[in-house]
């Protein structure tokens, strides 16, 4: 009777279990389990929350640029597009390492695919990073940072430049973060192999990541293809 | 054991229980203070909270105190224009964000919301220990704005002036709120989760009890409404401190979008401050007047309503700032719909009065109080949601007063009235109740001296937020004043002979009201591991007589019928 779906399952580790999980009078079994889903169903939570967060920030975005649709469309044509499409490119790939981590911790076979996945993560995390900082350095060169000097004439495609750092500075920072809590376990992966099958750490980590490379998908058009029609 | 432990306020309630191999009380549980510090325990947290709300409290009181004695008399004779400024705002910051808002939900929410459903802890206790720490850095951050010269723009934070012409350390200060929202959405985080993950068989949803329903309502507000003051804040600091374009109407910026945006916050967060305390009443209501609460289901539906409705009505701040006929018309309908909930409230506790057994012990005292402020608050923001009474009160001393019978009438006798209640399910003793009994009504009067005669002020046109003032409103002010100086009393007087309960009070048994709740079918103070056995919930909450037959008003009180094995 071995069915190797059931048989490659992830046993669940007794030293992941946290209070006040291990005082419900479950077995462990259910207990590990119903903890996994307390953690998933907390970072859920979370992601709502952050939805809010990036709403009002692009709230923001929405209330300026109807305001000021000309400027914005003649700043928008400012930006590098392809740096822009590029991190599309990397942060999408990245989050299907990311899907696949998730997913493949769930089986001990799999661990080592787990473990590269993690690293495919996080290395296209910083890949992204790098470029973002080029981008940086150009637009830098290029006097689109507001203030004196800036290139546009008009005031108010300053406005789309601030908007432009601001939020490309806040999903960074969140990519930063992200970036840290991936390295995390890639490091109990490397010290404690036998730590990541099962771990319930990896599902909420890929779901913060998930959830990061989705505000990029909303920032990209938003920065990049206004006023770039056709 | 050889040594009485009856000396030391960490130890079980009941020494005798101690014979029977009992686990020691969480107060006992080590008691360096690194034990504390590092304590996972929801109940060890909720204290550490309790300080420092208590701290932040009197800091705040303090600010208040030296703002009311300037208003004494008409002319500036305490402190200037500048001082002024930044005392008002330090009063708000600080009452606002590190007492109001914190206070219930992180002393009491974190004491009793595991125990009121039959949990161990929180889902999340590290979670739990790091939002402490959180809000105690965040605290420790605009304590710093203080010692760096202050902050002159008001809790508000009104753009242009806190972007482009404040000296003051705005950047400091609203750092320090940010710092403090991570710890709110912490704790929103873990009372959801624990809510909904954590409770013993048999608490239903329609079971818990309206305390749980509260902070799970207020949790929703803390998690959906932070984040975009966070967001509000980090535009404010990136205009202020980096030079990014953000408000500034020279580049074609909006700063009523920071209006906007604020109050996007800023009103549900009144509702945060508002929906604990109407948790604490429902709890302390039913067991002084032996009485199940009237109409529970809509006593649940209208907590949501309020959470809900909240996140509609922020427009109603707005009102003078050149908002559209439109817009203000359906804002300020949205405002009279919020009250509708409010008033199902005022109403079911007032029913819940009808045929019980009413007793007038303290905490019972702080909650009929509450009523009467909260009615007292409620009508008058129905007067600030029309139009033309608020074009014409707007900015006024009456909307202080508004907020004051609101946010100090009512949350803070809620607060009063749970500190009383639960003092020795906390802490294993009583408090001598005549002195208590004695500051619930001094708070009373002297909370309506204060702020009745502002309602006056106000609607005659004493605007708020100036140190120096015409001199025909000074008899208002000086009743305001003299009414301060009765509240600081009736605020001090707690923590006097709470304190002194602590090491002098008498035993606490584990149920002295005879209450109904969960929380008090364990010993007071409860051990580490909260219950002995699994608790398992049987009916409604409550349950202080039959269903359906009132208690008989002349008979003895009758103890609670326990809803739980
Ligand atoms: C019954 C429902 C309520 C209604 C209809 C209402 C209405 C209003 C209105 C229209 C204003 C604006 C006045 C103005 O600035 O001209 C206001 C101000 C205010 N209200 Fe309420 N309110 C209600 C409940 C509450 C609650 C529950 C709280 C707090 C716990 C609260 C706290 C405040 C505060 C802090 C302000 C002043 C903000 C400021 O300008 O500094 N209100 N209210
Ligand atoms: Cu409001």
């Amino acid at each position: 009777m071995t069915d190797p779906a059931i048989a490659t399952e992830a046993p669940l580790h007794a030293e992941f279990l946290r209070e006040p999980w291990d005082g419900l009078g479950l077995p462990q079994e259910e207990a590990l389990s119903y903890q996994r889903f307390g953690a998933t169903f907390g970072i859920w939570i979370f992601i709502a929350s952050e939805v809010l967060f990036f709403g009002a920030l692009f709230l923001f975005y929405a209330a300026v640029r109807a305001e000021h649709a000309e400027a914005f469309a003649t700043a928008a044509r400012e930006t590098n597009i392809v740096y822009g499409t590029l991190n599309t490119a990397i942060l999408l790939t990245s989050g299907l390492s990311a899907a696949a981590a998730s997913l493949a911790s769930e089986h001990v076979p799999l661990r080592r695919l787990t473990q590269w996945c993690l690293v495919a993560t996080a290395t296209l995390g910083l890949a992204f990073l790098a470029v973002k900082g080029m981008e940086y350095r150009d637009d830098i060169a290029e006097h689109l940072v507001p203030g004196r000097g800036f290139k546009l004439p008009e005031p108010s495609a300053q406005l789309f430049f601030g908007f432009y750092w601001l939020s490309t500075g806040i999903h960074g920072v969140h990519l930063t973060v992200g970036i840290g809590l991936v390295a995390r376990l890639i490091w109990i992966g490397w010290r404690h192999p036998e730590r990541l099958p099962g771990n319930p750490q990896v599902e909420v980590t890929m779901l913060y990541w998930g959830f990061v490379d989705m505000v990029w998908l909303f920032l990209y058009p938003a920065l990049y293809l206004v006023g770039r029609p056709g | 054991m050889s040594t009485r432990v009856a000396e030391s306020p960490a130890s079980l309630a009941d020494p005798d229980e101690l014979a029977l191999g009992l686990p020691e009380s969480y107060l006992s549980a080590g008691g360096t203070l690194g034990s504390w510090l590092t304590s996972t325990d929801h109940k060890r947290i909720a204290i550490l909270y309790a300080l420092s709300v208590t701290l932040f409290f009197f800091i705040g009181g303090a600010a208040a105190t030296l703002v009311r004695l300037e208003l004494f008399t008409p002319q500036a004779d305490l402190v200037g224009a500048d001082t002024y400024n930044k005392l008002f705002t330090l009063h708000g910051v600080i009452m606002v964000w590190f007492f109001l808002i914190p206070s219930i939900p992180t002393t009491f929410g974190n004491f009793l919301l595991p125990l009121m459903i039959g949990a161990r802890d929180l889902a999340f206790p590290k979670l739990n220990l790091a939002s402490w720490y959180l809000n105690v850095i965040g605290g420790l951050i605009t304590a710093t704005a203080v010692l760096a010269g202050g902050i002159d723009t008001g809790w508000t934070f009104y753009v242009p002036y806190s972007t482009t012409f404040s000296n003051t350390a705005v950047t400091i200060g609203v750092l320090g709120v940010f710092v403090s929202g991570f710890s709110t959405i912490a704790t929103g985080v873990n009372f959801i989760a624990t809510t909904h993950l954590l409770r013993a068989p048999g608490m239903t949803w329609f079971r818990l009890p309206l305390f749980v329903w509260a902070m799970y309502t207020t949790s929703i507000i803390f998690v959906l409404a932070t984040p975009v003051l966070a967001l509000t804040i980090i535009l404010v600091v990136a205009e202020r401190s980096l030079g990014l374009p953000i408000f500034d109407p020279a580049k074609g910026g909006d700063p009523i979008l920071f209006q906007h945006l604020f109050w996007f916050y800023s009103h549900p967060a009144v509702y945060i401050m508002l929906l604990p305390g109407m948790g604490i009443v429902s709890e302390v209501i039913t067991c002084f007047a032996r009485r199940r609460i009237f109409g529970y289901d809509f006593m649940v539906y209208a907590l949501v309503a309020i959470a809900v409705i909240g996140f509609f009505t922020w427009g109603h701040h707005m009102f003078t700032s050149g908002m559209s006929p439109y817009a203000a018309l359906i804002f300020s309908f949205l405002s009279f719909v919020v009250a509708v909930p409010s008033a199902i409230k005022v109403f079911n506790w007032t029913a819940t009065l009808y045929r019980g057994q009413v007793g007038f012990e303290s905490p019972m005292l702080y909650v009929l109080g509450y009523i009467g402020l909260f009615t007292v608050g409620g009508l008058t923001g129905l007067f600030l949601a029309s139009i033309p009474i608020d074009v014409h009160v707007q900015d006024t001393y009456f909307v202080v007063a508004h907020f004051h019978y609101i946010m100090v009438g009512a949350t803070v006798s809620a607060y009063f009235a749970g500190l009383h209640f639960w003092w020795p399910k906390f802490t294993g003793r009583m408090y001598p109740e005549t002195w208590a009994k004695f500051a619930a009504v001094l708070m009373f009067f002297g909370f309506n001296l204060t702020f009745f005669p502002q309602f006056i002020a106000g609607y005659l046109g004493m605007p708020r937020r100036y140190h120096v003032y015409p001199p025909e409103f000074q008899v208002w002010n000086v009743l305001s004043s003299s009414g301060a100086a009765v509240l600081a009393a009736a605020y001090l007087m707690p923590l006097g002979y709470l304190t002194w309960s602590l090491f002098f009070g008498a035993r606490a048994v584990n149920d002295p009201w005879n209450a109904s709740g969960l929380e008090w079918r364990t010993t007071s103070p409860p051990p580490r591991v909260n219950f002995f056995g699994r608790p398992a919930v049987l009916a409604k909450p409550y349950n202080y007589h039959p269903e359906g037959a009132a208690p008989l008003h002349d008979e003895p009180r009758i103890p609670s019928q326990g809803s739980l094995t």
